[in-house]
């Protein structure tokens, strides 16, 4: 009572006061707390929103617009979905899509077999007991997104159809991301080995991903001349001088992918070889006392203790393998006709020619094929293993 | 002690640097344009490039202008100085290019107009350059934008020797290539034990091939004079692509593509004029390149063995109005030579030089002098002569100084035959002028190259390719406005109708 009393005096702050005010003060700094760590990484948000998120909004207007030169600047006309429609149904489709040959046999069966897993897959998720509704509608969705670009894939290729720049960039893909996977692997397991000059043929291995890409491709393209050649001597002896690399469709698209596999698959040695060298060495001897042969210790030991190293790696390779473009530029400037054009090289000869749109088109295409197939990859594979180790 | 030296190493650098600058400044004779750097662009060559950076020092010496020479590939060229203008980055100060793109250059007022300045300098000699460059090349709507540097015509190169041995005449229908290019494909023509090539041609996509494939339609496309055009009807803009007589040009085109080297597919006109002068091909079709490169000794094993003349032609033409291909008579082409219609092909147009409008007026006025200097017959009579500028004759005096021609190592009879094969075709009144209308690199460089380069690669039949390229050069009309294209084509015929 007396309390009340004394702070009717003016300038009185009784302790509870004190109290009060501090408390009343608390949630401030305590927010102040909480959003310092926003406040101080913000820097470093605007710059990578200014530097990366909108590039990706500009470009995405860029291609919804035709570009065209007038006196005194630039002018962006709206034209809406116009540039996409003419990759997938207009003047460019045969370009983009490539060209559908009627069904044969092995075309049917491939589909077949490839649809039949992909139901199968979806069955047994759906009777798992882990199933979720979102999980079930995105694998629905990946499955009928890998459908219709596995129908495009065997309709070009396993036809008398051609393939466009999508297919052919997801062949390059598949094909090098797969056969450097394995070379990486077993020149890795060659390596660990303890064998006479292991060290030496270490760095030999990484040469070839030390060279620019424009300098594979020029040796590529001095390597598939069978005229006049370094090797002219060994093409000669099989009489395949008049035989020409790069004048057929499948043996240029051969070349480009020779020339990739070699200069990436020494990085997925290195990483591989990183894993193998890091893993303990009980295990292996452990299963060796217990009778293991090395095949046995390969498989039940290194391959699954190596995988979430192999899993990151791949999906490094295939984000960057979709990116392919030196190597068809300079040994074949995307021919003959446009057989090994990758889509960056399309969106490239189209901006060539100044239409930005179009050539924005494109890349957001690609953009699209990276994310899903990366997104896919991350959770049906990626997650899998991670949970596992 | 060591720190004492090191001062006195600084010192004595210092001074020499020092020194050598004040030397390098005061050894410049002429200082009109002392202090001022012209930076020019152009495609990567080493032609057309390597005369400009051989005559830029002499030019500094002579004026102190500094030249700096930037190089970038052909198939980006188009566009790299394009964009640089129009988003005023303004890192060019002149461009030597192509004279087809002024369409999309003069329109937007990225270019300084050269034609005063062309009437006034003397040491030019403006009307020395043939009427044919000033006036289509170098003009636009008619001012003057560009200086020439090259004058650029397709025509057949055949090996002199090997034909008179065996009794055969040059080409004179494209017919007479196919059989004289079969004659010799698989033989050994250079004595090195290894079979060689009927013919040669630069079929590579993305590369400078496309033009090889007009100067064969030329001939069945266009029989009744320059103004009637082989590109486009001039009534209403529809593409003389899908017609008999590109059929016949396409089919000639396939057959030329499977007699010569296994990878022509892949070679660009560097590759088919090395094996040409290499001596391992009877025939070639080229611009004036391989008449100069055929006496550069450090190459050339076909010296003096090299004949050229006009193009090929046909005996059948497309008759506009029926659509279809008919016998040539003296009303369908009036300009035939014993019933053969021939079209010789203004290919490309020359390499021209072109200065940039927003670059400063002490700078415009030293871009001006060094072209300017480039062209003056005092270079350009020596450059045209030297095989690897890429420079071909342009000026009336290049044609007449057979002088300079017989120094630079042509015997009298082949600078005849050489310069006689240019003539032809330059006082051709069926000259076919190139395309030059705004968008020309992709109905050119995108739309036809592509679409060849796939046909060559066996994707797509012969009316498969014709109905592809005229789908997209209709659409890309249509884009950018029917009429409009319509009357720049029929400018750049000058077509006043």
């Amino acid at each position: 009572m007396e309390e009340e009393d004394l702070t009717k005096v003016s300038g009185y702050v009784s302790p509870h006061g004190f109290r009060l005010a501090a408390s009343s003060w608390r949630p401030v700094a305590a927010r102040l707390d909480r959003v310092a760590g926003s406040v101080f990484i913000l820097p470093a948000v605007v710059v990578i929103l200014g530097f990366s998120i909108f590039p990706l909004l500009a470009s995405l207007y860029v291609s919804l617009s035709r570009l065209s030169f007038s006196e005194g600047g630039v002018e962006l006309k709206f034209v809406g979905l116009g540039n996409y429609a003419k990759l997938l149904v207009g003047i460019d489709h045969e370009h983009f899509l490539g060209l559908v040959g009627p069904a044969t046999v092995w075309s049917t069966l491939v589909l077949g077999a490839g649809c039949a897993l992909l139901v199968f897959l979806l069955y047994r998720y759906a009777r798992s007991a882990d199933r979720t509704a979102a999980g079930l509608a995105g694998r629905v969705f990946g499955a009928v997104v890998t459908g219709v670009l596995l129908w495009l894939v065997v309709n070009t290729v396993l036809t008398s159809g051609r393939p466009g720049t999508l297919v052919v960039t997801i062949v390059y893909v598949a094909v090098d991301v797969t056969v450097q996977y394995l070379i990486g692997l077993g020149l890795a397991l060659l390596v660990v080995q303890h064998l006479p000059g292991r060290r030496f043929f270490r760095v030999v291995f990484l040469l070839p991903m030390m060279i620019t890409p424009v300098g594979v491709a020029y040796l590529f393209r001095m390597l598939t001349d069978t005229d006049k050649g370094p090797l002219y001597p060994i093409w000669a002896h099989f009489g395949l001088t008049d035989v020409s690399w790069v004048t057929n469709a499948w043996t240029a698209r051969l070349a480009v992918m020779i020339g990739d596999v070699w200069q990436w698959t020494p990085f997925i040695f290195i990483v591989l070889l990183a894993s193998i060298e890091t893993l303990p060495h009980e295990l292996v001897e452990a299963a060796v006392v217990d009778g293991a042969n090395r095949l046995q210790v390969f498989w039940r030991i290194t391959f699954p203790l190596i995988l979430p190293a192999t899993s990151t790696v791949v999906l490094i390779r295939l984000i960057e393998g979709f990116k392919i473009v030196d190597l068809p530029n300079v040994l074949t400037n995307g021919g003959p006709g446009t057989a090994t054009e990758s889509l960056t090289l399309h969106a490239y000869t189209i901006w060539r020619a100044l239409d930005i749109g179009g050539s924005a088109a494109v890349a957001y295409m690609l953009l699209i094929l990276v994310t899903f197939v990366g997104v896919s990859y991350v959770n049906l594979f990626r997650r899998r293993v991670t949970a596992m180790t | 002690m060591s720190r004492l030296l090191a001062k006195a190493l600084v010192l004595v650098v210092g001074a020499a640097v020092i020194a050598s600058c004040s030397n390098g400044s005061t050894t410049s004779t002429g200082n009109k344009f002392s202090g001022v750097t012209v930076r020019v662009v152009t495609f990567t060559g080493p032609q057309i490039a390597e005369p400009l950076q051989r005559r830029a020092p002499d030019f500094e010496k002579a004026t102190g202008a500094k030249v700096q020479v930037i190089t970038v590939p052909f198939s980006d060229l188009y566009q790299k100085v394009l964009t640089d203008f129009a988003t005023k980055t303004n890192s060019y100060d002149a461009t030597v290019f192509d004279p087809q793109w002024m369409g999309d250059y003069v329109p937007p007022g990225y270019l300084e107009d050269l034609t005063d300045r062309v009437q006034n300098d003397s040491t030019l000699q403006w009307n020395d350059i043939a009427p044919f460059f000033r006036d289509f090349s170098a003009t636009f709507k008619g001012r003057v934008y560009t200086i020439p540097l090259d004058g650029d015509f397709q025509m057949v190169y055949y090996r002199k020797d090997l034909l008179q041995k065996d009794g055969l005449q040059p080409p004179v229908t494209w017919q007479d290539y196919i059989a004289i290019a079969k004659h010799f494909q698989g033989k050994d023509l250079n004595g090195d034990g290894k079979a060689d090539y009927g013919s040669c041609l630069a079929m590579k996509r993305s590369a400078q091939s496309y033009w090889a494939w007009i100067s064969v339609a030329a001939a069945y496309l266009q029989s009744q004079g320059t103004k009637q055009g082989a590109f486009f009807n001039i009534d209403n803009m529809q593409p003389l692509t899908n017609n008999p007589a590109a059929a016949a040009a396409l089919d000639v085109y396939k057959q030329l593509s499977k007699i010569g080297p296994p990878d022509q597919l892949n070679n660009d006109v560097g590759d088919s004029r090395g094996l040409f002068v290499g001596g391992r091909c009877a025939l070639s079709l080229d611009w004036g390149d391989i008449g100069t490169l055929a006496i550069d000794k450090t190459q050339s094993k076909v010296a003096d063995k090299v004949g050229a003349v006009i193009l090929p032609g046909s005996k059948q033409v497309l008759d506009r109005s029926t659509g279809q291909l008919a016998d040539c008579n003296a009303t369908l082409c009036p300009y035939a030579t014993n019933g053969v219609n021939h079209a010789p092909f203004a290919a490309f147009g020359g390499w021209s030089g072109a200065i940039n409008k927003a670059s400063s007026s002490k700078v415009k006025d030293a871009a001006f002098a060094f072209l300017s200097y480039m062209s003056a017959p005092a270079q350009s009579s020596v450059d045209v002569t030297i095989g690897k500028t890429g420079f071909n004759p342009y000026r009336t005096s290049h044609f007449n100084n057979l002088d300079t021609w017989t120094k630079a190592g042509m015997s009298e009879q082949a600078a005849k035959d050489y310069l006689g094969a240019i003539q032809a075709s330059l006082q051709s009144p069926n000259m076919v002028l190139d395309l030059r209308i705004p968008q020309t690199a992709y109905y050119q460089q995108t739309a036809l190259d592509t679409a060849l380069a796939d046909f060559l690669a066996g994707n797509g039949s012969v009316s498969q390719t014709m109905t592809r390229i005229t789908t997209q050069w209709n659409a890309k009309t249509d884009e950018i406005g029917r009429q409009s294209q319509l009357d720049a084509y029929k400018a750049s015929l000058s077509v006043t109708k």
